[in-house]
């Protein structure tokens, strides 16, 4: 039995954007502020307009969805550009390249994409070709936005992914990983296996991905769709920063919802699927607090099943004292602040063993971070 | 009810409060701030801005405060904040209100794409619009000053909002923001302007605003259509020319001076572009006779 926690109103106007239409001003005042603290406006206004309600919305918060939806309709653009420049960078790199999150939501053409916007392209290769891959982003202009020799070890060593790459004249991030969580936490999920299922872009993506640029093969995949909803609980409940975290509860809702339908097997992979990848633990998560926040239609029995891999007790309640404020919706709360400085810590207790952590919070602590910065950076003023 | 039919106490008490929902063209900003340099801005600068209650519908809950704790009072320092964003690095409390300036200009440009944004100060006459689109440091403000002197409404000083289905330029008619010598030089040509206590050391130099005329306020509803697209060069010792330019480099210029082009895509290319067929473009270099610049001005928008 899951009880439903107390109704948020930028969940219950995502759910079901008519309950919104008898909203006062102020209402609708605190739905915009929601949605855009939590990076969610763009989905909010395309949840209206597959209702036919956006029109019925009053002209001064309508006009913040209007916006939203021309900056998410914008960036999905701009991210097909940048994807047909690193196709093209990648064009003699004969590796899988595996879309993830945004890129891939957008490729996939889910419903998740409508109007989410994010800030970099994240892809997954081959731990083996990640050297390739980076030589040849870099000679197409991609360099890393990390240069401490300190932060390239922790990434190189200890992370799943490469430094954070940024291209020195279109200024996009391209974060490039060779695993799910980083090398040093617990869980390994096998890359291998990830690989091994993704689903090809639709043709039609990639027949718009390689336009213009004869002879570059779009080897692009995306994660197949059970893995592509574990990997989003994973993102969701293994990562220390908690401030997005509203909308990704929002994407992995989508998700779910979107492939029970779709894919009639499903539930069936979902849960081996998780424990053959050691990830069934925010799989849980994830569940729980989706059905819960967002009325996601899990199974019963899955539910039920997928408890097997909950937290005991007692770490299970105070999982849960934390997680029902950190997942409530940006809006300047203590509580919402104080659990997710809480998960904050927790998040790095995951991703590091003691030692490790102890030494990295040691080093980041004494380091001296650019020490000119703060001049420079008064020209960017208003 | 306006601003200035508050008293400074009923001002200091809702900004210190739930926020005083100031009406700024399409916007509203809930204001919140404890601090009287910025009550006093908002008193002198809005007083002719229309007040709305506490239940209105606000576009944007903006906050100035003082540093937390012991740091209010060793070297205080002001901190914009939208909601829970905080945009900028903290600066010196006395420059509380152009940084609330500043920090409006950046809730507009970075969340109202509704509309193509520019570059640049707006007046009209006569329902035409005149366009100073130009990169900071060109004199905009100062010609946008001058020429408000002489009657023409304000319609932005700053920011012009093209609305992109009526191509149309919506107002928003904020204080006139002067910059170094510009100060006198308004001063002098404009005795009677209410210009507002003048912050030293700021990060753009000495900074200070002209209240908007009553009138400009008052109509702030009413869209105007670009008449005139002016792109206005500033140089002490250079002769002034007002001279033809193409349409297309009209509107290469507009291109450069929009915050938002890119985000409109195809159609921010087609809005600037009817932009620029319907007005004539001049490039207009002037130095230091303000008066001869605003005659030239006014004799393009009465020729034409």
């Amino acid at each position: 039995m899951v009880n439903r926690a107390t109704p948020e109103p930028l969940v219950e106007a995502l759910c079901d954007p008519s309950s919104a239409a008898r909203a006062n001003a102020p209402q609708w005042e605190a739905l915009v502020r929601h949605a855009r603290g939590s990076n969610l406006l763009g989905v909010l206004a395309e949840r209206f307009v597959s209702g036919s309600l956006l029109d019925a919305v009053p002209p001064a918060p309508r006009a913040h969805l209007v916006a939203a939806r021309v900056r998410a309709h914008a960036q999905a653009k701009a991210t097909m550009r940048e994807l047909r420049a690193i196709a093209h960078a990648l064009g003699d790199v004969e590796a899988p390249v595996i879309l993830l999150k945004g890129a891939a939501y957008l490729c996939a053409g889910l419903p998740v994409a409508r109007g989410r916007v994010f800030s970099d392209v994240d892809i997954l290769v081959p731990k083996a070709r990640l050297a390739e891959v980076e030589a040849a982003l870099m000679l197409s202009g991609f360099v890393t936005s990390h240069p401490h020799p300190y932060d390239q070890r922790y990434y190189r060593e200890w992370m799943h992914e490469l430094p954070p790459m940024q291209h020195v004249q279109r200024q996009t991030v391209l974060d490039v990983h060779h695993a799910l969580v980083p090398e040093t936490s617990r869980p390994h999920p096998d890359s291998a296996l990830l690989v091994a299922d993704a689903t090809p872009l639709p043709a039609d993506v990639s027949a718009d991905l390689a336009a213009g640029q004869p002879g570059v093969p779009i080897r692009f995949a995306v994660l197949a769709p059970a893995d592509m909803a574990i990997h989003c609980a994973t993102h969701l409940f293994c990562d220390e920063d908690f401030s997005h975290a509203t909308r990704d509860l929002v994407d992995f809702d989508s998700l779910v919802r979107h492939f029970a339908v779709a894919q009639p097997d499903f539930w069936e992979r979902l849960l081996p699927r998780a424990r053959t990848l050691q990830l069934a633990r925010p799989l849980w998560y994830a569940l729980h607090w989706s059905a819960r926040v967002h009325r996601t239609p899990v199974p019963p029995d899955i539910l039920r099943e997928a408890c097997r891999d909950a937290p005991a007790s007692p770490l299970r309640w105070l999982m849960n004292g934390l997680l029902g404020p950190a997942l409530r919706p940006t809006r300047g709360r203590a509580s919402t602040r104080w659990a997710r400085r809480a998960l904050y810590v927790r998040g790095h207790w995951l991703k590091m063993p003691p030692h490790l952590l102890a030494w990295h919070l040691t080093v980041k602590a004494f380091r001296r971070e650019n020490v000119s910065l703060p001049e420079n950076a008064d020209g960017n003023q208003a | 009810m306006i601003v200035s039919e508050l008293t400074r106490t009923e001002v200091g008490r809702q900004l210190g409060g739930h926020g005083l929902k100031v009406r700024m063209g399409p916007i509203v900003a809930s204001i919140r701030s404890p601090m009287p340099v910025v009550a006093d801005g908002i008193g002198f600068h809005y007083a002719a801005h229309e007040t709305l209650d506490a239940d209105a519908f606000a576009d944007f809950n903006v906050h100035i405060e003082w540093p937390s704790g012991i740091r209010r009072f060793v070297r205080p320092t002001a901190t914009f904040r939208l909601d829970e964003t905080t945009a900028f690095e903290p600066l010196p409390a006395n420059q509380g209100f152009p940084l609330l300036e500043w920090g409006m200009n950046w809730c507009i440009t970075a969340y109202c794409d509704q509309y193509l944004i520019l570059h640049s100060a707006v007046v009209e006459r006569n329902g035409c619009a005149l366009l100073l689109p130009a990169p900071p440091g060109s004199g905009k403000s100062t010609l946008c000053a001058a020429l408000v002197a002489r009657g023409w409404r304000l319609l932005s000083d700053e920011l012009a909002l093209i609305d992109i289905d009526r191509l149309a330029v919506t107002p928003i008619p904020r204080p006139i923001s002067l910059k170094n010598t510009a100060i006198e030089v308004i001063r002098a040509f404009w005795p009677e302007a209410a210009i507002g206590t003048v912050v030293r050391e700021t990060l753009k130099g000495s900074v200070a605003h002209v209240r908007p005329p009553p009138g400009s306020v008052e109509r702030q509803h009413e869209i105007a259509h670009v008449r005139w697209i002016v792109l206005p060069k500033y140089g002490a010792e250079a002769p002034m020319t007002l001279s033809a330019i193409t349409r297309g480099a009209a509107l290469m210029r507009l291109v450069d001076c929009a915050f938002n082009y890119t985000v409109h895509g195809r159609r921010g290319f087609e809005t600037l572009a009817s932009l620029v067929a319907d007005a004539t473009c001049r490039d207009f270099r002037y130095g230091g006779d303000l008066d001869a610049a605003v005659k030239a001005l006014e004799g393009l928008a009465s020729a034409s």
